[in-house]
């Protein structure tokens, strides 16, 4: 379905479907198209058609019904959805039912959209591929032998296969921008704390967010609008309200000063960098002053953020014990066996790994030289973007050094697959917003995103940037 | 410094984590050139910086803390309901006796 959120409430409206049936052609359809891909894990056909009739019986009786009505939408598997099944990707929560919605969740139903499914992920949303899922990899909707990215892989595909009109993802270290980069759909992630993480399934929690997907910046922005705000359940939510992100955007970013990070650029080659600066030039023509800019701590952020992310998922995911939830292994006869077993059979490899690093960094001797140390840096990263926002509303770079590998050409090596997180973490260690919209695509077809940067809280500049770009290449394609 | 062997079973048992032979060997291997990159931390300065533990911005003092309400909690039946073994209402773990 190619709708957009607006054409789904006028087509309710003015009575040219009902919400049951925009429910039930979007389930057909995701259903469809999920061999291709395998980004759904679950479909929750009767969830959302119960929730499509009450949008129905609003608009019946004359009623609003929210700003979300009728819209098919896609979550992440590490976002919990009570009586539905949420496994983050994982043999170890392969059978868990929350009891309990997240707050997110509990928005969106409640601005009247239609939960049609889980979406596929890596494994405890660690991973930058998506091939680090339990049960198998998403497949690039735009090419099929490629990856989606991820970690939000299956909530991108959905997005850009049509099978879901907007999705949830959640994003640690660049888990939405990447994603959407690779399978060319606009992703976001908000300031730290815009959105409440209570009912996000913890990996790193001071670097964790929730952010939208969509096929347009203006839907991403309806999305965030509905999502961001205060929640009294997550005490890191801010209480800054909530501006209305769509009314605002008019297309005029004339006199919008711009920021190009000379370390990003140094790096970036190929066609990757030529579509970036074909980018950069779009919007100077479209008034935008552009300036170098200088982000020094850039070269230490890949070290510090796999010392913290690491070390905070070693604490957060000591609670798979095999005692409260979850998987429990067979052969528990004592306690101790109970948690080693249970923990050694339940977790994939990349997950393990992150553990044992984690765990290696918070020991006794190295937690001054790794984490102490790695903290310093982040502040240091967070510094340099508070001075360079000082001079700029906003910072354009690259979202990823190149678009999306084929599938299994990096699982081999992992520290490659941390070092094309570059241009991504920065921004969530400095806790900004930052989105990826579509700038192009290679000369094999492949997407490639425009990575803009804002500072916090300041997601009405970016929005306005991206929804300017966005309508100059439509115009262009 | 390098990772050895002894030191991957060791943070495995600090982590509860149960490893194979041959998932101790690829941990030496993958957790070594992980960390032999961590090392260029040494090479930035950090003296005078205070280490940021969350991300931080202007608020008023109290804005982290909710109204001392009372709210329905889940309820003892849904709270055990995906433990892989209750009962009588209580998680059912192996018999304690000594960890060893």
């Amino acid at each position: 379905m190619t709708h957009t959120i607006q054409s789904i409430r006028e087509g309710l409206l003015a009575k040219k479907f009902s919400a049951v049936e925009i429910a039930r052609e979007a389930l057909a359809h995701a259903e469809r198209e999920n061999p291709k891909t395998n980004a759904f894990l679950l479909f929750s056909a009767e969830r959302a058609v119960a929730a499509a009739e009450q949008v129905d019986k609003k608009i019946a009786a004359g009623e609003e019904p929210g700003p979300l009505a009728g819209v098919p939408i896609a979550v992440k598997d590490v976002i919990l959805t009570r009586g539905v099944r949420t496994s983050c990707a994982s043999k170890m929560l392969e059978q868990y039912i929350p009891p309990y919605d997240a707050t997110a969740v509990e928005r969106i139903e409640a601005a009247g959209a239609l939960v049609i499914g889980k979406t596929n992920c890596d494994e405890f949303a660690m991973g930058s591929s998506n091939e680090n899922s339990a049960f198998g990899p998403v497949r690039n909707p735009v090419a099929p032998d490629r990856v989606p990215g991820g970690s939000s892989g299956g909530s991108a595909a959905a997005v850009a296969q049509l099978s879901a009109v907007v999705a949830l993802g959640s994003d640690t270290g660049g888990s939405i921008r990447q994603p959407a980069s690779f399978c060319g759909v606009v992703g976001v992630t908000p300031t730290y704390g815009r959105v409440s993480r209570y009912g996000l399934v913890a990996f790193a929690s001071s670097l964790d967010h929730i952010g939208p997907f969509g096929r347009t910046v203006r839907d991403a922005a309806t999305m965030l609008e509905v999502i961001a705000g205060r929640d009294p359940l997550d005490s890191t939510s801010a209480q800054a309200p909530v501006p209305e992100y769509a009314k605002h955007l008019d297309g005029n970013v004339r006199g919008m000063k711009l920021g190009v990070p000379i370390e990003y650029m140094k790096h970036a080659t190929g066609e990757t960098a030529s579509l970036i600066h074909r980018a950069i030039d779009e919007l100077r023509a479209l008034g935008c002053e552009v300036r170098d800019i200088s982000l020094p701590a850039t070269d230490y952020a890949i070290a510090s953020y796999y010392i913290i992310c690491t070390a905070e998922a070693s604490s957060n995911l000591a609670r798979y014990d095999g005692a409260r939830y979850g998987f429990r292994s067979k052969s528990s006869a004592t306690l101790s066996d109970m948690y080693t077993h249970t923990r050694g059979e339940g977790f994939g490899p990349e997950v393990k790994r992150r553990i044992m690093l984690g765990t290696y960094v918070l020991s006794h001797g190295y937690y001054d030289a790794y984490y102490l140390k790695a903290q310093k840096v982040r502040a240091l990263v967070a510094r340099d973007f508070t001075n360079a926002f000082q001079s700029v509303d906003a910072i354009v770079a690259p979202v990823s050094p190149f678009p999306a590998f084929k599938i299994g050409e990096k699982v081999a090596d992992p520290m490659s697959m941390y070092l094309s997180d570059i241009y991504t973490i920065t921004g969530s260690l400095a806790g900004i917003p930052c989105m990826s919209v579509p700038c192009g695509a290679t000369s094999d077809g492949l997407p490639v995103g425009l990575q803009i940067l804002a500072n916090h809280f300041q997601e009405e500049k970016m929005f306005r940037l991206a929804d300017a770009f966005e309508r100059l290449s439509r115009h262009r394609s | 410094m390098k990772l050895t062997e002894e030191d991957v079973r060791y943070v495995a048992k600090l982590a509860n984590l149960d490893l194979s032979d041959d998932e101790i060997a690829r941990m030496v291997h993958d957790l070594g050139s992980v960390l032999e990159h961590m090392e260029q931390l040494a090479g930035i300065n950090t003296d005078g910086v205070d280490p940021m533990s969350q991300v931080l911005y202007d608020a008023e003092e109290t804005a982290t803390l909710r109204p001392d309400m009372e709210r329905a909690p889940i309820g003892n039946e849904l709270a055990v309901a995906n433990a892989p073994a209750a009962g009588n209402g209580y998680f059912k773990v192996p018999k304690v006796i000594e960890r060893q």
